[in-house]
């Protein structure tokens, strides 16, 4: 497995989470990755769960909707709408889960350079609060680990510089 | 909605969201200093850096130590280790799934023609 980036994740306001990959792959391929049926049901979903529903209409004004199945056969749906799609560049969508309240707002950029393409996702949510709710179901699905040396997260945070 | 660590976070992020402020705790991460050796490497008065240590202190990131002649700010890890590790596993469980997106993505590029690819029923 190639494994050219790691996840970047900063919060740039409370009701924001921005999320920073590298993927040694073209544009093309990373955004038809985002949103053909085909490919997402190969990768997208939590470890462990299938999507198992991927349907998509990708105009602007286009809906889709997706369904991800659990390991334990337990269902986790989630709907949206595009709002603004220039393939390969950037894609605008709303998004909502089935058993989340409120709309997040979600802004996908990507950019090539030398063969590998950086995506930023930044996910605007309604709230703070559903921003919150959201990264904690996140947790309780991620697996435990030991969260990295304090050293670390100073050396990150201090020399990640407001642009 | 609301989970109990979430005030706190609140407070943590918001004192993260400034480059002197993380500069102050990169410096407290080496050992305590006072407020004229924390003003020392930055062009800003003592009484402006005082503001940025307020703020780190109502966060809960920094105490102050027990020299009562130098008042010397200490850093205090809990918060910011409770906020790296509420981002870190969010980070980790995308983590995973963008793990799964490289090996699709080489394994499109190892095909012959990565033009067009079909769908492929399994």
């Amino acid at each position: 497995m190639k494994n050219t980036g790691t996840l970047k994740v900063t919060t740039p306001s409370d009701r924001e989470i921005t999320l920073t990959r590298v993927f040694d792959a073209p544009r093309k391929l990373v955004y038809d990755a985002f949103t053909k049926p085909e490919l997402l049901k190969r990768w997208f979903g939590p470890r462990g769960w299938s999507l198992v529903v991927c349907d998509i209409d990708l105009k602007v004004g286009g809906g889709f909707r997706f369904v991800m199945r659990g390991p334990d056969g337990k269902d986790m749906g989630m709907r949206g709408v595009y709002r603004e799609l220039v393939p390969p560049d950037r894609s605008v969508h709303m998004e909502s889960f089935d058993d989340f309240p409120g709309e997040a707002q979600v802004t996908a950029v990507f950019v090539e350079q030398s063969g590998k393409t950086t995506m930023t996702a930044t996910v605007l949510y309604p709230s703070k609060e559903v921003r919150d709710a959201v990264i904690q179901s996140s947790m309780e699905h991620g697996a435990a680990e030991s969260y990295d040396k304090l050293a670390e997260l100073l050396n990150q945070t201090s020399s990640q510089e407001v642009a | 909605m609301e989970h109990p660590q979430s005030h706190q976070l609140d407070a943590t992020f918001a004192a993260l969201a400034d480059s002197t402020r993380r500069a102050i705790l990169a410096r407290l991460a080496s050992g305590e200093a006072s407020v004229a050796e924390l003003a020392e490497p930055f062009s800003m008065s003592q009484p402006a850096i005082s503001k940025h240590l307020k703020v780190l202190e109502r966060a809960g990131l920094i105490s102050r130590g027990r020299d009562a002649q130098r008042r010397p700010r200490r850093l205090d890890a809990k918060p910011l280790a409770e906020a790296n590790e509420w981002l870190e596993r969010y980070r980790q469980f995308w983590e995973a799934n963008f793990q799964r997106l490289d090996t699709l993505l080489a394994e499109l590029q190892s095909k012959p023609a990565p033009r067009r690819h079909r769908p492929k029923k399994n």
